[in-house]
């Protein structure tokens, strides 16, 4: 029973970090106004938001599962208060505060008709602190974070999203970006 | 194409807050150019308050609930 | 219906919002009595409505309309709450002074107007919104009386959109004086979502004349359409800004001399202001009215008359002002922002001398294609001023592609001469 709780915590953790990277890059293609690889925006928008939400589904099934897991030793108060792991303090403490970070975005994402767009915005920032966080736990806390395949994928997902941010602070980050002189607010 | 009598609803942008990303002209083509600048040009000339369509109302429906800018209205009439 | 019982007699003549020799409280109840007040409230609709009184600061609304929609609060959107009065005297149009000028020389029946249409739809709060340079007056005038406690005076900024009536509502919200996305209208949901009456402060000092002598006394003067008086002002061509109050229908010309200014060597009137449109010196003669000057795309508007000397270049006029209205874009919608400096860069091209044939076609283009696209009239208020100018100036454009300027042989031949 442990062995398999161990395995899906270990197998989830890595899926939804996966998935936290696709909707990284797509979040920032989105943000360009610009198709990906004749993927309409629409269609990027949409992949966008179900792999983040299908990253935090995951996620919980990687929290329960070590929850129940002994070796782990988590407690209620892990999942929310980072840094006062029992095991690993640190880098378990980086994978509690991904976890409020990622739930501080996906709440103010679904609400965000009714919170208006500037809360929206500014908490959307923190995923550019959410993500290289989540990567740190999963090397430091990861039973796989230092296999070579780990690192592998790992080293991967650094350079899409290093591609992804040095594209978007560029100056032609924006489509239509040379045409429009006028800036607006 | 026969000529709508009525629209059977209208899209509403809110230019304060479009930003010209898009999502709604690949969604409503037949109803949304793009300008120079990359922000939605009804076809008809309609301003920022376009007529639909009933077999547009579903398109539309996408396109207000993908509008990165929260841009987009939809009115029934 | 008089004030006192024939104490006071209504102002004859054309000199009714400035018949008070002084702007002090004294003076004005002198020249027309308290405000009538009892069970007037359903009756000044009605009043309203009879005397024809249009709105005042640009868009001629009928009044009584106005405030029948903010009253009624019939409106299934309306999200209710006590309704609120704004008396708009922001004023951000720069060759437009008679609201100043109405704040400073009779702020007394502006207070009357505000308190009476307060009355009318039921407010709660009244608002009184104008530039730092006219708020002392209005200040002074409030303290001398003891049934304008309600009223709060509010500063706003001097700009040219800042008197749009949603940036109005944004300011007295503390937000920035900008407009804003028009979903609602202020009638249902304005200040802090609240049934809103937001008026030009002239039009509320019509209400308070109205309010007193009744619509058959307003409709004495003017004619059908334009009914009463009204505030214009005209400055251009070595005139330095006038505010007069002239009687409805007068003709251009007829204001323009009234204002003290000579037609004899005018090429063209600017009508409506920045927003408005050109009326070519042979036509001087069209009263301001809004049927008949809308075979030149012009309104009434704000009352607003820019004179243009024959030796001037209307081109290089209009281009002046295209850049400064692309300028003042609230740049808050793409299309404004982006589509009016360009069209103002256009326009400068063909006023400096340009060549290219393809100009003006261009400038057609870009004037479609911003029309209708932004949250307030400013992209469409700068292209009926634009297009205005291809227009009425067609054989300057022509002059100017063949490598001339009709203006300049003008100047120099009247130098000549």
């Amino acid at each position: 029973m442990n062995e398999a709780l161990w395995a899906l915590g270990r197998g989830t953790g890595v899926v939804a970090l996966l998935l936290l990277t696709v909707s990284v890059v797509l979040g920032i293609v989105t943000r360009s106004g610009r198709p990906l690889l004749g993927l309409p925006r629409f269609s990027v928008t949409l992949v966008h938001r179900n792999s983040s939400l299908l990253a935090s589904v995951f996620l919980v099934i990687h929290i329960v599962s070590l929850f129940f897991d002994s070796y782990a030793q988590l407690r209620v108060v892990d999942f929310f208060v980072p840094f006062l792991g029992a095991a690993k303090p640190f880098w378990l403490g980086l994978g509690t505060l991904a976890l409020d970070l990622m739930l501080a975005i996906i709440v103010t994402s679904l609400l965000r008709r009714w919170i208006g767009r500037r809360v929206f915005r500014v908490v959307h920032w923190f995923t550019y602190a959410l993500w290289p966080v989540a990567l740190a736990h999963s090397i430091g806390n990861g039973s796989d974070g230092t296999s070579v395949w780990f690192l592998a994928l790992a080293l991967a997902s650094v350079v899409l999203v290093a591609v992804a941010v040095a594209w978007r602070v560029s100056a032609n980050f924006i489509e239509f970006g040379n045409a429009r002189k006028g800036e607006t607010r | 194409m026969s000529r709508e009598r009525r629209p059977a609803a209208t899209l509403h942008i809110d230019w304060t807050l479009c930003d010209g990303r898009g999502l709604c002209t690949e969604l409503l083509p037949e109803r949304l150019a793009r300008d120079e600048w990359g922000y939605p040009l009804a076809r008809d000339g309609s301003g920022g308050d376009v007529p639909l369509a009933a077999s547009q109302l579903e398109a539309a429906r996408d396109a207000v609930a993908l509008c990165p800018r929260l841009a987009l209205t939809l009115r029934k009439d | 219906m008089s004030g006192m019982g024939g104490e006071v007699r209504p102002p004859r003549g054309a000199g009714r919002l400035f018949a008070a020799p002084a702007s002090d409280l004294t003076s004005h109840l002198a020249t027309f009595g308290p405000v009538p007040d009892g069970p007037a409230a359903s009756h000044l609709l009605d009043e309203l409505q009879a005397s024809g009184l249009q709105g005042r600061g640009g868009a001629a609304f009928p009044a009584w309309r106005k405030f029948a929609a903010a009253g009624s609060g019939r409106d299934p959107r309306s999200r209710g709450g006590a309704a609120v009065v704004v008396a708009n005297g922001a004023e951000g149009e720069p060759r437009s002074a008679k609201d100043a000028t109405l704040l400073r020389a009779a702020p007394h029946l502006v207070i009357d107007g505000l308190l009476l249409a307060g009355r009318t739809i039921g407010a709660r709060e009244l608002y009184l919104v104008t530039t730092a340079a006219s708020l002392p007056y209005v200040a002074r005038a409030i303290a001398e009386r003891t049934d304008a406690t309600a009223i709060r005076l509010r500063e706003v900024p001097e700009a040219f959109l800042s008197g749009e009536a949603s940036a109005v509502i944004s300011s007295l919200e503390g937000g920035p004086a900008l407009p804003r996305d028009k979903s609602r209208r202020l009638s249902s949901s304005g200040l802090a979502g609240r049934p809103t009456l937001l008026n030009n402060v002239e039009t509320l000092a019509q209400v308070a004349l109205i309010a007193r002598f009744g619509a058959e006394w307003f409709r004495r003067l003017g004619t059908e359409e334009e009914p009463g008086t009204r505030l214009v002002t005209v400055s251009g061509s070595d005139l330095a800004p006038t505010v007069r109050e002239v009687v409805g229908g007068m003709t251009v010309a007829a204001i323009v001399r009234a204002a003290g200014g000579s037609t004899d060597t005018l090429g063209a009137v600017l009508v409506g202001g920045y927003h408005g449109a050109w009326l070519p010196a042979e036509r001087l003669d069209t009263p301001l009215t809004g049927h008949d000057l809308a075979p030149f795309g012009a309104a009434p508007g704000a009352g607003i008359l820019v004179l243009l000397e024959s030796a001037s270049c209307g081109l290089k006029a209009s281009a002046a002002i295209a850049g400064y209205l692309a300028a003042q874009s609230a740049r808050q919608c793409g299309p404004c922002a982006n589509g009016l400096p360009r069209m103002a860069e256009v326009l400068e091209k063909l006023a400096g001398g340009s060549r290219d044939t393809a100009l003006p076609a261009e400038i057609r283009r870009l004037a479609a294609l911003v029309t209708g696209r932004g949250s307030c009239h400013h992209p469409d208020g700068t292209t009926r001023l634009v297009l205005s100018a291809l227009t009425v100036f067609s054989a300057e454009v022509k002059a100017h592609l063949a490598g001339g300027c009709l203006a300049d042989r003008r100047a120099r031949a009247g130098v000549a001469a």
